[in-house]
């Protein structure tokens, strides 16, 4: 299954920093850590579900979006923007 | 003893003194996050605070001790089968009815709380109303930052929202209704001023004496009702007042006659007039304006102070005044604002300033 992974503030409200989810897409793997962690629900997708404006998400290494598929090995990085002041 | 909640770009700081032996920080919160807003319910001891995360969102959260853990608050979202996300949270007021607190937001939106601010939900009918969509949002987005209830009924209620106005409900929000009356927003063209809920009220205070009474800061005027919001009259034009523009207004809650605003120059530039910071005073319902700033910067300091960012404690002659500036400096009077002192200094840009 692919594994998550997150920084603080994220990872202290997941509970950790390694998440091993099911899901075949990045919408479907943030789905099951929201599922499995509520905390971190609302803070990496809005309301609308859309992946937060200074959120980004890498699938090993490459930059993603909700729709990227992934596998059991894959990697898949959540982290902060490198924006704002 | 006062307790001034600042809530700046950079974090939460508590601080604690009187005003002329001085002040300290006691506690930061939030460090590095911008805290729009934070206030303390006198009727449960507990803190709320609204903070955005560039990166996360913004959200609600409260605590018994601001020095110690925060607990989020939940509901503070928008529908999720809507098109719209919650930017950030501008104000939390404390309701008229036991354990309600309202909060308002951006874009437009108003949530309430049966239980001290634990958990949230959404005012359907604010956010559903049939003129949203012509809804125009201010500089600051569309934000709903001032919340009036009325003491003692818990179903009256007046809230702001940057650029659309003043809106009143008397059935606890079911139904709304603008009431822009008499506000002129000149801002537009002379011939498209009669619009119902173009208008950029930028806070509004209610007499505690004389609950009908509200002064309020306009966008370009300071205004004032007798009527409970039903209709405004211009108290600022023909006065000494040095700029009709402003964000914050002050009520002193033992004389419905006096109020205070700090003018700014308008439009682009935003900073205290002619280098020199002053709070205005009236103490006759806005007939006459005097400045007062003993002690205050009176040259080359060009300050500019948010909406949120003034507050007072106490009441009639020992009214304390207190406001803040995005450069970072905090001020404060213990005597009505005849002498005023630096309570805080080299902080983060200042976004409220709250007495606990």
């Amino acid at each position: 299954m692919p594994v998550v992974l997150l920084r603080a503030p994220l990872s202290e409200l997941a509970g950790g920093r390694e998440h091993t989810l099911e899901g075949g897409t990045v919408d479907e793997v943030l789905a099951a850590l929201e599922d499995r962690c509520p905390a971190v629900a609302g803070w990496v997708l809005d309301e609308r579900r859309a992946i937060r404006t200074h959120v980004n998400v890498y699938v090993n290494g490459q930059p993603a979006g909700r729709e990227t598929v992934v596998g059991a090995a894959d990697r898949i990085h959540v982290l902060p923007a490198i924006t704002g002041g | 003893m006062t307790e001034i909640l600042v809530g700046t770009r950079k974090g939460l700081f508590v601080l604690d003194g009187e005003p002329r032996a001085g002040f300290e920080v006691t506690a930061r919160a939030f460090p590095g996050q911008s805290v729009e807003y934070a206030m303390r319910d006198h009727r449960s001891g507990r803190y709320l605070a609204s903070v955005t995360s560039w990166f996360y969102g913004g959200r609600i959260w409260v605590s018994d001790d601001p020095a110690g853990a925060w607990e989020e608050a939940q509901g503070v979202a928008l529908p999720a089968d809507g098109d719209a996300s919650l930017a950030r949270i501008w104000v939390i007021a404390a309701g008229a009815a036991d354990g309600v607190l309202y909060a308002g937001g951006d874009p437009g939106c108003l949530f309430r709380s049966h239980d001290g601010g634990l958990t949230w939900a959404l005012n359907r009918g604010l956010w559903d109303h049939p003129t949203r969509p012509d809804w125009v949002p201010g500089a600051g987005g569309l934000c709903l930052h001032t919340i009036v209830p009325w003491p003692g009924d818990p179903k009256r209620l007046l809230v702001a929202i940057s650029a659309v106005g003043v809106w009143l409900t008397d059935d606890g929000g079911t139904s709304w209704r603008t009431s822009n009356g008499g506000i002129v927003p000149e801002y537009l063209p002379e011939e498209a001023r009669d619009v119902p809920a173009q208008h950029c009220v930028h806070n509004v205070r209610r007499s505690a004496q004389r609950p009908e009474r509200l002064f309020l800061q306009f966008h370009g005027g300071v205004y004032r009702s007798d009527d409970a919001g039903a209709s405004w009259v211009d108290v600022g034009d023909g006065t000494d007042l040095p700029s009709d523009f402003g964000f914050p207004i002050v009520v002193d809650p033992a004389d419905p006659d006096s109020a205070y605003v700090i003018p700014l120059v308008g439009a682009e530039d935003r900073t205290t007039p002619a280098g020199a910071v002053r709070v205005w005073e009236t103490r006759d319902a806005g007939g006459t304006w005097a400045p007062r700033g003993e002690g205050l910067p009176g040259r080359d300091a060009y300050l500019t102070v948010l909406r949120e960012a003034f507050d007072s404690a106490g009441a009639g002659e020992r009214l304390e005044l207190y406001f803040g500036a995005t450069s970072g400096e905090v001020f404060g009077s213990g005597d009505a604002g005849a002498t005023w002192s630096q309570v805080a200094d080299h902080l983060p840009p200042v976004h409220s300033v709250r007495t606990a």
